[in-house]
C-alpha cells in the first residue's frame, strides 16, 4: 500500500472546509429474514439458514417481512422522518457471488422514511443538527471468504466460499444530507452521529446494534472545498469503518490526505476507499463514477409497502425517549456532574453503565470502573471498552466485591485481569485463586506488631495526635501481606493498639 | 388405443368419481398414448410414468376405502416445464438448467398433488418461455398434431400439443404475452390466462414477473374451469397474488348465458395482417353470439399500436434481471472458461454456453433498456404505454362486458418459417399481448378451421380484471353453439396421428 502524503490537521482546516455525509446500515434483529422465513441469526453454521428464496432458486419469489417494515418505520419516526404512505422496492442489478439473485432488492426512489433530523452532541459539548435525507429498507448480501492468494479479495484468491446465512437479512440504510460547518470537529461529529443512531436503534429494540458483528456499519463520505467556495469538492466514500474510533480516525485521515492532494493542485478521485484499522490509513478501492450502472427498476415481484396511518401512529406512540432526553434523565438518576457524564458519553459507555447499574452496582463505581481501569485497558489494546471480554454484570460483581470489602482495589485489578483472560466471573476467580483480602484480625495483628517492633516510635506519635504516622506502618503491613489486606482495617487496628 | 384419452377432463372426472374407471386406467391410457405418438409430436421433455401411476394407485385405494377426495383426484395432468417439481427435472427448456431437480414444488404443483392429480410429465416450451413456436426450446421443437410440419404455438407448445394429441386431458401453461392462448388457438384447444394475480406464480420460473400468469390448457371450457378453481386464490408466497377469491369458474362455465351481453369487437384487432380464414371464422362467431341474444358493439383501443413495442421493452428488462441468477454458483450448468477461471469468466462461459440465441437477444435488449440514460426513453416510455393500454381497456369495458378478437393473426405456420425473423415472430402475439400489459384475463377457444389451409383458428375473449368468470360463461356458451353447429368437438376434426 503506497503511503499517502498527509497535511497537518490544523493546517488542513485553515485552508479547507470539510463536508461529510454518512450512510449507516443497521441490521435489524427480526426473527426472520427480509423476504423469506429463514432465521436471522448471527454465527450459525454456514448455509444452514437458507431456503429457495434467499439462495434465489428459479421460480422463488420474495414476500416482505412485516416486522421489518415496522422496525424501519420506527427508525424513521425516531429520526423525525416523514413516513411514505406507499413505497416500492426496486432491483439494484449487479453480478457478485454474495448476491444470490445478482440483484439486491432495495428501496431506491421511494424510501419508507425521508426528511428527518438528529441533534448530535460532540465531545466539546457543542450540538450539531444532522439532516437525514432518507432511511430505506434493503437486504444484506451473503458473506464471502476468500481463500488462498494474498489479496484478501476475490481477485487473486485461489477460491472463495460463500455463506448465504446473512443473505436477505433486513437492513435499514440511513443516509444524511451533506453536513457542513463541523470544521475540526467533523471526525468527532461523524462518530457521535453513529453513536446516536446506535443508541436509537438499541432503545427501539430493532437491532442488536453491535458494531463488531456488523449490526451497524458506516460508510463515511468526505470532501473538502476552499473556504467560501460554493461548489462541493469531489468526495470519497470510506467503507469498512466498523467502530466509532475507526470512523473518527478515517474521517480525520481523509481530511488530511485530501488536503495534501488539493494543496498541491491535485484532484481527488471519486472512489470507494477502505479503512485499515491496523495501518490507520485508507486505501483506494473501486473507482466510483457515473459508469456504475445498477439498472434500477421497480421490483415487479412485490406490491408496494403501504403502511396504514393507524400502524404509523401506533409505532409513533411506542417510541422510546429521544437519546438527548434519555441522557438528561440518566445523568439526573446517577447524580453525575456534567463533566463526568460527558466523559461517559464520549467514551461510548452509556449503555455499559446502564447495564452495570442494572446489575446492582452503584452508579459512581460503575462509572469509575468503565472510564477508569477498563477504558485504560481498552485503550492499550486499541479497542472500545465495550469490546472487552467482560460483561456489565461481571463489572457490577467486581464493584460489589470491593464495596463489601472482600477484595481491595489492588486485588480487584488483579481479579479483572484474570476475568479478561477468560478465567470466569470475578467471584469464581477470587475463590479459585484465593484472592480474598485477609480479614482475619489475628494475622493482621501479627503483621502489625512485627512492623511496630521495627518502628517503635509510631504508637507514641499517634497518641500525640500525629495520626498520619500510621501510614508508614500500614505500608509495611500491606507489603508483608503482599497486598491482600484491607488497608482500612489495618489502620483501625493500629489506632486501637495506640489507644491501648 | 383406449377411448378414455379422447374424453374431456370433466367427463373423466365424472367417470372417476362414480368409480366407473380407475385413475390407474386413465393414467395408463395416457402413458400408452405418449409412448405411441410423442416421438413424432415431442410434447414432453420428461415423462414420469412411475410416479404418475403411483399417485393414481394411491387415489384408487383411497377411493375404494371411501375416503373423501377432491373432485379432480385421479385426473392426470401435464405440467409445463417452467414450473418447479421436486420429483422431476425442471429445465424451462434451457440447457442452463439441464438435469436440475428443484428443492421445492411450485404452489400450483403442490395444489394438484394435494388434490391427488397424477403428473404425467413436463412439457416442452421455448427456452424460458421466450418464443411463439417452441422452436427456441434447447431440446428441439414440439409439433402441431394437426400438421406435424407446423408449430404448435409457443411458448406453451408442449402443453397445447399434448392436450391436442390426447397425451393429457389437461395441462398447465404460463402466459406472458400469449403463451397459453396462441398455442391453444393453433392446436384447436382451450387456453386461459387468468387475471394477473389470480393464480400463484410461486415456483413458476420467471420470464417477466409483471406479465407472467399460470393458467389451464384443455380441450373444453368446463375442464379449464375445474383446474382454475383448484389453483386460484391467494398465496402468501406470492405477494402479487390477489387477496380475494374470484368465485367459481365451474359455475360460470355451466351458466352459459349470453343474452343481453355486450360483446365489444376491438377495431384494431380485426383488420390488416389477419388471415382471411381467421377473420371469416371470427365474424361467424360474432353472428352466433348475436343470434343467441348478445349485442355486438365496436370498441377502439388506439394504444394497442404500441403494445408490441412496449412489451418488448418491459419483458426483456424484467427478464434480463430475472435471468441474472443463472450464474453457475448455486445450481445448474457450470462451464469452465478457457484460461484463468475467475468468477466473472466462469459466469460468462456458463451463460454463453447455457443460454440460447433468443434468450441472449432479450437479455441484451433488456439490459440496454434499463441502462442509465436510456431508462426513461425505453423502460419509462413502455410503462407509460402500459398505462395507456389500461385506459383503452377501461374505456372499452365501459361499453362492453367482454371484448373479442381473433386470438392470432394466422393459423399455425411452418416450422422454421419465422425462425430467422424475430420481428415477424413477435407479431403473432399482437392480439394477446395487451391483456398481459393490462393484467386482465383472456381465453382462447376453438373457432373453426380456416378455409385456405384447414387449420385451427381461435377466438379470444377478454374481460376486466377479476372478471375471469365472464370468460368461462361466454366461452362455454360459444363452445356449445359451435359444437351444435359442427356436430362434434373441433378437436375431433384433427387428423389421426400415426401410432407407433
Ligand atoms: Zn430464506
Amino acid at each position: 500500500m503506497a503511503k499517502d502524503e498527509l497535511m497537518n490537521y490544523e493546517k488542513a482546516l485553515e485552508q479547507f472546509e470539510v463536508v461529510i455525509g454518512l450512510e449507516v446500515h443497521v441490521e435489524l434483529n427480526t426473527k426472520t429474514k427480509m423476504f423469506c422465513g429463514c432465521r436471522n441469526e448471527f454465527g450459525d453454521e454456514p448455509n444452514t439458514n437458507v431456503c429457495p428464496i434467499c439462495i434465489a432458486l428459479p421460480g422463488s419469489l420474495p414476500a416482505v417481512n412485516r416486522r421489518a417494515v415496522e422496525s424501519s418505520i420506527s427508525i424513521g419516526l425516531a429520526l423525525g422522518c416523514e413516513i411514505a404512505p406507499t413505497g416500492r422496492f426496486a432491483r439494484k442489478n449487479y453480478f457478485y457471488p454474495d448476491l444470490a439473485k445478482n440483484f439486491q432488492t432495495s428501496q431506491y426512489d421511494e424510501p419508507i422514511a425521508y426528511e428527518g433530523q438528529l441533534e448530535v452532541e460532540v465531545p466539546s459539548g457543542k450540538t450539531f443538527t444532522v439532516l437525514i435525507e432518507r432511511a430505506h429498507m434493503e437486504e444484506d448480501a451473503g458473506k464471502l471468504t476468500h481463500v488462498g492468494g494474498n489479496t484478501g479479495r476475490i481477485q487473486g484468491a485461489e477460491y472463495s466460499l460463500v455463506d448465504y446465512n446473512r443473505a436477505g437479512v433486513p437492513l435499514v440504510e440511513i443516509v444524511t444530507k451533506p453536513v457542513y460547518g463541523a470544521g475540526a470537529e467533523a471526525p468527532e461529529l461523524a462518530a457521535a452521529y453513529v453513536r446516536s443512531i446506535r443508541e436509537i436503534v438499541k432503545a427501539l429494540g430493532v437491532s442488536d446494534a453491535r458494531m463488531e458483528r456488523g449490526n451497524v456499519r458506516c460508510d463515511a463520505n468526505v470532501s473538502l472545498r476552499l473556504h467560501g467556495a460554493e461548489k462541493l469538492g469531489t468526495r470519497t466514500e470510506t467503507k469498512n469503518v466498523n467502530s466509532l474510533r475507526s470512523i473518527e480516525r478515517a474521517v480525520r485521515y481523509e481530511i488530511q490526505r485530501q488536503a495534501a492532494i488539493l494543496a498541491k493542485g491535485g484532484t481527488i478521485t471519486q472512489e470507494t476507499r477502505h479503512w485499515h484499522e491496523d495501518k490507520g490509513a485508507t486505501s483506494s478501492g473501486r473507482p466510483k463514477s457515473d459508469a456504475d450502472d445498477y439498472r434500477y427498476f421497480p421490483e415487479p415481484d412485490l406490491v408496494p409497502v403501504q403502511p396504514s396511518k393507524e400502524l404509523i401512529e401506533s409505532l409513533r406512540a411506542a417510541l422510546p425517549e429521544q437519546p438527548s432526553v434519555r441522557r438528561k434523565r440518566l445523568q439526573g438518576e446517577w447524580g453525575f456532574s456534567d463533566l463526568e457524564f460527558r466523559d461517559v458519553v464520549n467514551a461510548d459507555l452509556l449503555d455499559q453503565i446502564v447495564e452495570t447499574v442494572a446489575a446492582g452496582a452503584k452508579p459512581q463505581s460503575a462509572r469509575k470502573w468503565w472510564t477508569g481501569e477498563l477504558a485504560r485497558i481498552a485503550n492499550a489494546e486499541e479497542k472500545d471498552a465495550a469490546e472487552l471480554a467482560i460483561t456489565p454484570a461481571e463489572v457490577a460483581e467486581l464493584a460489589t466485591l470491593v464495596e463489601s470489602g472482600k477484595i481491595n482495589d489492588r486485588l480487584a485489578r488483579e481479579v479483572l485481569g484474570y476475568v479478561l483472560a477468560g478465567e470466569g466471573s470475578p467471584s469464581s476467580v477470587v475463590a479459585a485463586r484465593g484472592l480474598e483480602v485477609v480479614s482475619d484480625d489475628s494475622a493482621l495483628l501479627a503483621a502489625i506488631d512485627e512492623a511496630l517492633a521495627k518502628q517503635p516510635d509510631v504508637l507514641e506519635k499517634i497518641r500525640e495526635g500525629k495520626v498520619q504516622a500510621a501510614g508508614a506502618v500500614i505500608g509495611a503491613v500491606m507489603q508483608a501481606m503482599k497486598g491482600s489486606a484491607d488497608a482500612g482495617r489495618v489502620r483501625e487496628l493500629i489506632l486501637e493498639r495506640a489507644a491501648q | 388405443m383406449s377411448e378414455l384419452i379422447r374424453k374431456n377432463a370433466s367427463e373423466l372426472v365424472d367417470l372417476l368419481s362414480s368409480g366407473e374407471v380407475s385413475s390407474v386406467e386413465v393414467t395408463q391410457a395416457h402413458i400408452d398414448r405418449t409412448a405411441a405418438v410423442d416421438s413424432a409430436v415431442h410434447s414432453y421433455l420428461h415423462v414420469s410414468p412411475e410416479s404418475a401411476l403411483a399417485t393414481a394407485a394411491e387415489i384408487d385405494r383411497k377411493r375404494a376405502a371411501g375416503e373423501k377426495l377432491h373432485p379432480l383426484a385421479g385426473l392426470p395432468i401435464a405440467v409445463k416445464d417452467n414450473l418447479t417439481t421436486t420429483d422431476a427435472p425442471t429445465t424451462a427448456g434451457s440447457k442452463i438448467l439441464e438435469g436440475w431437480i428443484p428443492q421445492y414444488d411450485a404452489t400450483v404443483v403442490r395444489k394438484i398433488r394435494e388434490a391427488g392429480m397424477p403428473i404425467l410429465g413436463k412439457t416442452n416450451l421455448d427456452e424460458f418461455a421466450m418464443g411463439s413456436s417452441t422452436e427456441f426450446s434447447a431440446y428441439g421443437p414440439s409439433k402441431n398434431p394437426w400438421d406435424l410440419t407446423r408449430i404448435p404455438g409457443g411458448s406453451g407448445g408442449g402443453s397445447s400439443s399434448a392436450v391436442a394429441s390426447f397425451q393429457a386431458p389437461i395441462a398447465f401453461g404460463s402466459d406472458t404475452g400469449g403463451s397459453i392462448r396462441f398455442p391453444a388457438a393453433v392446436t384447436g384447444t382451450v387456453g386461459i390466462k387468468p387475471t394477473y394475480g389470480a393464480v400463484s406464480r410461486y415456483g413458476l420460473i420467471a420470464l417477466a414477473s409483471s406479465l407472467d400468469q399460470v393458467g389451464p390448457v384443455s380441450r373444453n371450457v368446463l375442464d379449464a374451469a375445474l383446474l382454475q378453481d383448484l389453483i386460484g386464490g391467494h398465496d402468501p408466497h406470492d405477494s402479487t397474488s390477489l387477496p380475494e377469491s374470484l368465485g367459481s369458474m365451474v359455475e360460470a362455465a355451466k351458466r352459459q348465458d349470453v343474452k343481453g351481453l355486450r360483446v365489444g369487437v376491438i377495431k384494431e384487432l380485426n383488420g390488416e395482417g389477419f388471415q382471411a380464414g381467421v377473420k371469416a371464422r371470427f365474424n361467424e362467431s360474432l353472428r352466433l353470439l348475436e343470434a343467441a341474444g348478445a349485442e355486438i358493439v365496436e370498441v377502439s383501443c388506439p394504444s394497442f399500436e404500441y403494445a408490441i413495442a412496449a412489451y418488448y421493452l418491459i419483458l426483456p428488462a424484467e427478464a434480463s434481471s430475472n435471468l441474472a441468477k443463472f450464474d453457475s454458483v448455486r445450481f445448474g450448468l457450470r462451464k469452465a472458461p478457457d484460461g484463468n477461471p475467475t468468477i466473472e469468466r466462469v459466469m460468462a462461459a456458463t451463460r454463453e454456453a447455457g443460454f440460447g440465441p433468443e434468450v441472449k437477444r432479450r437479455i441484451i435488449l433488456g439490459t440496454y433498456a434499463l441502462s442509465s440514460g436510456y431508462y426513461d426513453a425505453y423502460y419509462g416510455s413502455a410503462q407509460k404505454v402500459r398505462t395507456l393500454i389500461q385506459r383503452d381497456f377501461a374505456a372499452a369495458f365501459a361499453k362492453a362486458d367482454v371484448l373479442a378478437s381473433p386470438t392470432a393473426p394466422t393459423t399455425a405456420f411452418k416450422l422454421g418459417e419465422k425462425l430467422e425473423d424475430p420481428l415477424a415472430m413477435y407479431l403473432n402475439d399482437i392480439a394477446t399481448i395487451p391483456a398481459n400489459l393490462a393484467g386482465i384475463p383472456g381465453i382462447s377457444i376453438p373457432n373453426g378451421l380456416a378455409d385456405e389451409d384447414g387449420l385451427p383458428v381461435g377466438i379470444q375473449l377478454l374481460a376486466p380484471a377479476r372478471e375471469d368468470s365472464r370468460l368461462y360463461q361466454v366461452g362455454a356458451a360459444l363452445e356449445t353453439m359451435h359444437e351444435e353447429q359442427w356436430g362434434k368437438r373441433m378437436i375431433d376434426f384433427a387428423p389421426e396421428l400415426e401410432v407407433r
